[in-house]
């Protein structure tokens, strides 16, 4: 076959390299921030007494930057790196791709200057205010354009979409139709609205919201990464077609009906909290159907592991993808809830989910990228890539291990009576029993962000050593 | 309301439907990718490839995986026979989570009513020289009072200080229990308007100040003594307060809004709202009885 015009067509992997250099300088600003309020837990007084960095202004800050920062700019950096290669073509719309990197990166900032300031919309994870939540949406819209127009035109022949692009496509798509429902509200001034919603309504709306923020922003997008670079990174196909098939469909299914329980023994209806309950049991193959497939893409090449820490990346995050998994779906059953809810133990769950799966699946793909969007062979300092494995590694163990023990402890002691009926403790006693482990967890932390900012200079330093490289679209070939 | 009203019944029936069918789906589609025979090519894969070497075999589903999907499912539909869940149907058990609260409520209440009736038969000042009884107060006051009061129950600015005799409205058993039932809202009306110019304010400040022979100043003090009537009205003329209306003694040098000049001058131009919370509906009778008996106790040793 030939081409049209003589100058064989590129790859946009400009728009790739900016959000990949942006997730990882995120990456260790959020964790930064992360740290920060983790030791104010333990010391209290390194709030400095200021509303700015008072732990109220800055845990939703937190919260923003490494899910919407780090994690949405890794997200848009895979998907727009995978959906390309996959479909043997440019990226759709032009300069449109441009404008989700600079777009996204202001409402980015704009969160990081309004946070501090105290403007919030009180939801959790969808703390920014409305003139803020506009340009999420047209961003959000643009990104869509971008990602379902590049499949439109995919050149592959075979028609077939790649099972990432499933995942890819679901979670943009239900990221669109979340954000816009929960943050309806009715602007009250510049930086000032209230939600459309009332009550309990609202409640529910909010974590319809919140649990699919994890549902589809947090898994489904990044199970789309690991369906590409986990059979990429060990040179094996993937295991099961037709499991992608089922757990795909079951997944995006059930996640939509787990938020209620959020709102266990609360004033959300009894019925409503059994359906919350019962599909997030449901939901639990299905999550697992994406670890199997990612797994076993690995059987036969065990080995590899032994020598490539990249790899080590992404077969652990799925291996803290089925723990959390596993976990998400015992904690939503009412008996364990009502020990778990409200303790730190639910912190725990989400950073086993969050720094495990999620943190570690972005920095094996972005591992994967950055050498090759610099035109490397390899990362500058591949021993580094090991030393930021095993700092990770030791954080995460720390951090779950300290706030799991200091959930259930705090479970046990606030539901602790005396057979004259009254509490056996105050709750400033489980606050205090709560200190050492409020250390360990800032060690953890710690060794997560210093893993990180390994990972910062290694990536400096390979961008530095070699230069942007465009890689044309290869012809598509006569027969496959 | 219950949790069964619905605004029409339309809702129960939708949401039951989209339940069962979502239920009965997620099976559906797991039966249908099961035994589904999908033609092997020589490599075991599909056939699809994607930018160069992606592959994708079709493995079938481990059946582990298949019989744990099948399991939740099965659970699921037993769940919501026996509990609520499909829209208006109250389940084979008929339980919510009030009548769960309600059970658990009446089971602790009988564990512990014997011992509670012992109390409410003694009066307070027996209660609070009963050992139990003020062990068991001592932990009512830490997890309901503490939070204001302070664990030892010297109580901060603004939150009295519980063991110094000095009561706002009164210190007998019987204020002290209905103080704790009720609640009490304490109010200080701005008063310089009445008192006059901001020299006025601060005379009367200093004649305040001098009633508990605080460092005052006496020329200052002298001048507002005259002004002074018009707080006479509460804190009496001699000042010394009104346990009626809950207005402090001002000759006794405890300060509960802060002391020295600069805090009464702001307390007469600003006044004041505090409040104690009622615990009538958050503790039982007899519970409150104990605490009283343990308030009391504070300061009748």
């Amino acid at each position: 076959m030939s081409l049209n015009n003589s100058e064989a067509v590129m790859y946009n992997d400009t728009v790739v390299r900016q959000f990949s250099i942006m997730a990882v300088i995120w990456g260790v600003v959020g964790m930064l921030v992360g740290v920060i309020i983790a030791a104010q837990l333990y010391i209290p007084e390194l709030n400095l007494g200021l509303p700015w960095t008072s732990f109220g202004r800055l845990r939703p800050l937190h919260t923003n930057a490494v899910i919407f920062a780090f994690g949405g700019c890794t997200l848009f950096a895979t998907s727009y790196y995978v959906v390309q290669r996959t479909c043997q073509t440019r990226l759709f719309g032009g300069s449109l791709a441009s404008f989700t990197f600079w777009a996204w990166q202001l409402v980015i900032v704009a969160a990081a200057v309004s946070l501090p300031l105290g403007f919030t919309q009180g939801k959790e994870y969808a703390e920014l205010e409305w003139p803020i939540d506009i340009l999420i949406a047209v961003t959000w819209v643009s990104y869509a354009i971008v990602f379902f127009g590049t499949i439109g035109k995919r050149k592959v022949k075979v028609k077939h979409i790649y099972v990432a692009n499933w995942f890819f496509g679901a979670f943009i798509i239900a990221v669109a139709l979340l954000h816009i429902v929960n943050s309806a509200a009715i602007p009250a001034d510049f930086m000032k609205s209230y939600s459309a919603y009332a009550g309990v309504q609202d409640a529910m709306v909010q974590w319809w919201y919140g649990h699919n923020a994890v549902g589809f922003f947090l898994t489904a997008g990044f199970l789309g990464i690991m369906y590409y670079f986990v059979p990429k990174q060990v040179e094996r196909p993937v295991y099961s077609y037709r499991l992608s098939i089922v757990h795909f469909w079951a997944l995006i299914f059930t996640y939509m009906w787990a938020g209620p329980h959020h709102l266990h023994y609360t004033a959300l209806p009894d019925w409503t909290q059994s359906l919350g309950m019962v599909f997030s049991l449901i939901l639990l193959a299905p999550s697992w159907g994406g670890m199997i497939n990612g797994m076993m893409t690995m059987s036969g090449a065990w080995h590899k592991l032994r020598s490539d820490p990249i790899l080590r990346f992404l077969i652990v995050s799925l291996s803290f993808y089925g723990m959390s998994t596993f976990e998400g779906p015992m904690m939503a059953i009412k008996t364990v809830n009502a020990l778990s809810h409200y303790t730190d133990w639910t912190v725990g769950h989400v950073h086993s989910g969050a720094l495990g799966w999620v943190g570690l699946v972005s920095m094996g793909a972005l591992y994967y990228m950055i050498p090759r969007l610099f035109g490397q062979k390899q990362m500058y300092s591949v021993k580094a890539i090991e030393l930021h494995f095993w700092m990770a590694t030791i954080g995460i163990v720390l951090y779950i291990a300290a706030m799991w023990i200091a959930g259930v402890m705090q479970g046990l002691m606030w539901r602790g009576v005396n057979p004259d009926g009254t509490l056996t403790y105050t709750f400033v006693e489980s606050v205090k029993a709560t200190y050492p482990f409020y250390a360990l967890r800032l060690l953890g932390g710690l060794l997560y962000l210093g893993g990180m900012v390994v990972m910062l200079w290694n990536v400096l330093k390979t961008a530095s050593n070699g230069q942007s490289v465009n890689v044309p679209v290869p012809p598509v070939a006569a027969h496959a | 309301m219950s949790d069964f009203d619905f605004t029409s019944s339309f809702w129960p029936l939708f949401i039951s439907a989209i339940t069962v069918l979502g239920i009965l789906g997620c099976a559906l589609l797991l039966w249908l990718t099961n035994k589904t025979k999908v033609q092997q090519t020589q490599d075991m894969s599909t056939g699809h490839v994607w930018d160069g070497d992606l592959r994708e075999m079709n493995n079938p589903l481990p059946r582990w995986w298949v019989w744990m999907f099948i399991i939740t499912i099965v659970f699921s539909v037993f769940y919501l026979i026996i509990y609520p869940g499909l829209g208006a149907y109250q389940g084979k058990l008929g339980w919510t989570q009030v009548n769960q609260f309600e059970a658990e409520m009446a089971k602790a209440e009988e564990v512990t009513k014997p011992l509670y009736d012992k109390f409410i038969a003694m009066s307070v000042e027996e209660v609070a020289a009963d050992e139990q009884a003020m062990a068991i107060g001592g932990r009512l006051f830490l997890n309901n009072c503490a939070q204001c009061h302070g664990s030892d129950a010297r109580g901060s600015k603004g939150f009295p200080n519980l063991t110094d005799h000095d009561w706002l409205y009164g210190g007998e058993p019987e204020t002290i229990k209905a103080t704790l039932t009720n609640g009490r809202i304490g109010m200080m009306p701005p008063m310089a308007a009445m008192v006059g110019s901001e020299d006025d304010v601060k005379n009367v400040a200093n004649y305040v100040l001098s009633l508990s022979n605080s460092q005052h100043d006496a020329a200052r003090a002298e001048l507002g003594k005259e002004k002074f009537m018009v707080c006479a009205a509460c804190h009496g003329p001699d000042g010394k307060g009104n346990q009626m209306m809950g207005a402090p003694n001002l000759t006794d040098g405890i300060w509960l809004h802060g002391a020295g000049e600069k805090n009464i001058i702001a307390m007469i131009n600003n006044g004041k709202m505090n409040q104690m919370p009622a615990q009538g509906d958050k503790l039982s009778e007899a519970q409150i009885h104990v605490l009283t008996g343990y308030v009391w106790g504070l300061s009748n040793k």
